[in-house]
């Protein structure tokens, strides 16, 4: 190659990765950074988006979601709905992955297990929901059997009664969700090298020590990993609320997505949504900073 | 090796199975039961005691569901924009994964970093603004406006799949064609997609499973009942017809249909994805 040749080859080089990445950069900022600053921009607004010409707004809207009492309850059925989901997904996904990883099931057994245990995680959460409803119906399968057993004396109607509401939702939404957990968990247990376990078997340890001492440490950057994005996710969770109770009965499930939708497409206060959409958004970056800052020290 | 005889032993096995049926029961009954309601009259539903095989079994509400040119029309807008945001999604994900995978360059850590944050933008938060942006461009109840709001969900994860897959390839393939005076972007077409056949289907699927769930967005850009999707499809059955429990377990049912086939067929296609590689 000639000097002229390869300098230009050179500069083709440098330019090409941008090029290959444009395409994926115009989209991500335009329909992503771009909409981030708006809805910030809005939040700041009198009546965003319904009029032309919207006046500064200042804090007030920020103000007004902070003296709404629905809020902070919203805030509250968010916080124990993702808790109880993440603790949940996380036990149920180990205890299933302990038990699959078993030598003492046979093999055509476990991989039977394994596709039917999953089976949750294939579902929308549309449906999810409207299975749930079904079952979990005051005239439904659960109650009639549940009564036949004397765990209840009278039908309950699990979503649409205040006391169970929540309760019912978050339990939909745990048995929707550990397969994750499950698949990541499992998925560990086959990567931790055998010779611990023997060599722990050699000093005389009890099963539930290698579990301790062994299994858990080992699974630990998966399980925080797994439960940081499952936090993340949980918290944003919309269609399962909205189709099993719709925030209700008297804001009994509402959270923080539900009542953002409301406020913007039901009272058509734009401007007060984007502020409650803005928060979503700060929680959901602390969160992601900390998700960031963890795989990167791995 | 350990003792296989002793009584406790033996005990363990035991209650080992018993925790996997009762693990079995947990995540597959609510499952069987929307199968088994499906085929059941909307009486036999709610019978006492609840009939867990149904009893006469009917295809009426499968009839009622396919025989409705409107409910059909939900699966058609649902298998559309899933199907053109995933042709999309792989094709400007591969161009994105070829750049990190194959050059070094400004700004290499900190995009990589953004695209992975972006994967955790609370989607309610982009809603409004989409919704305002929808419809000052006049595209409100178009397909236009699914298919690229849902793009952006879905280019993220695409992107580290593929950079991930290609990653994987060994550079001298492609090397080889840059020391015959070829440029790269001869060898992304000639040397590099005909052997990612495996990553790209593997972010086809992903892709074309969060387009089939997305909810959200499609229940707020779109108006009309011919442009709505499956998931959209199911919560205006409910609330029409709030009986009719059979049709909505065999809209259910029909609405899954995609999702468990392609899991058992992409399956295979995910461990080829990672047992293959042209040079080994």
């Amino acid at each position: 190659m000639t000097r002229q040749k390869r300098s230009h080859h050179r500069l083709k080089r440098a330019v090409a990765p941008y090029l290959y990445l444009s395409p994926s950069l115009l989209i991500i900022g335009l329909l992503m950074l771009l909409p981030m600053v708006t809805v910030i921009g809005y939040s700041f607004q009198n009546s965003a988006v319904l009029r032309r010409d919207p006046s500064f707004a200042g804090l007030k809207h920020y103000q007004a979601i902070f003296a709404d009492p629905v809020f902070w309850a919203s805030l509250w059925h968010t916080l124990y709905f993702t808790c109880m989901s993440v603790v949940f997904h996380m036990t149920i996904g180990m205890v299933f992955a302990l038990m699959l990883n078993s030598d003492r099931i046979n093999p055509t057994l476990r991989n039977i297990l394994r596709v039917l245990y999953i089976l949750p995680w294939l579902f929308t959460a549309v449906i999810i929901a409207v299975i749930w409803r079904l079952l979990l119906e005051p005239n439904g399968v659960v109650n009639s059997v549940l009564m036949q057993m004397g765990i209840i004396g009278s039908k309950v109607e699990w979503f649409s009664s205040p006391e169970t509401a929540l309760h019912a939702v978050t339990f939909a939404n745990i048995w929707a969700g550990y397969p994750l957990f499950m698949v990541s968990l499992l998925a560990g247990l086959q990567g931790i090298p055998k010779d611990f376990y023997e060599a722990a078997d050699i000093d005389g340890a009890k099963a539930y020590q290698k579990l301790i001492f062994i299994t858990i440490p080992q699974l630990m950057p998966i399980i925080i990993s797994i439960s940081l994005l499952d936090f993340i996710w949980t918290m944003q969770v919309f269609p399962l609320i909205w189709i099993t109770t719709g925030g209700g009965p008297i804001y009994s499930t509402e959270v923080l997505s539900t009542y953002t939708y409301k406020l913007a497409f039901s009272s058509y206060n734009l401007s007060q949504a984007s502020a409650s959409a803005v928060v979503i958004l700060l929680i959901s970056l602390g969160l992601t900073l900390f998700y960031i800052r963890y795989q990167k020290a791995r | 090796m350990r003792k296989r005889h002793t009584p406790k032993d033996r005990l363990i096995t035991v209650a080992l199975h018993a925790a996997l049926a009762a693990g079995l029961f947990f995540a597959a009954f609510p499952i069987y039961w929307m199968l088994s309601s499906s085929f059941k009259s909307n009486t036999e539903i709610f019978a006492l005691p609840p009939t867990v095989l149904p009893k006469a079994f009917t295809l009426e509400a499968y009839a009622a569901i396919l025989g409705d040119p409107v409910k059909l029309r939900f699966f058609f807008n649902s298998y559309f924009v899933a199907g053109a945001v995933t042709v999309l999604t792989v094709l400007i994900a591969l161009l994105a994964a070829y750049g990190f995978s194959r050059f070094n360059f400004r700004g290499k850590g900190s995009l990589n970093t953004l695209i992975i944050s972006t994967q955790t933008i609370p989607p309610i938060t982009l809603l409004i603004p989409f919704f305002g942006l929808v419809v000052s461009y006049g595209i409100f109840d178009t397909y236009v406006a699914l298919i690229l709001t849902y793009l952006v969900f879905t280019l993220p994860y695409a992107i580290l799949l593929m950079t991930g897959y290609l990653n994987t390839l060994p550079r001298d393939l492609d090397e080889a064609v840059a020391v015959d005076g070829g440029t790269s972007w001869t060898a992304l077409w000639r040397v590099i997609v005909p052997i990612s056949l495996p990553g790209v289907v593997a972010t086809s699927v992903y892709t074309f499973l969060l387009c089939w769930n997305e909810f959200l967005f499609a229940l707020t850009l779109t108006k009309s009942t011919s442009m709505r999707t499956v998931p959209i499809g199911i919560q205006l059955l409910m609330g029409q017809h709030a009986f009719e429990w059979n049709q909505m377990m065999a809209m259910s049912v029909l609405g899954s249909l995609p999702l468990l086939l392609i899991y058992l067929i992409a399956q295979r296609f995910f461990l080829a994805g990672m047992t293959a590689g042209s040079v080994k």
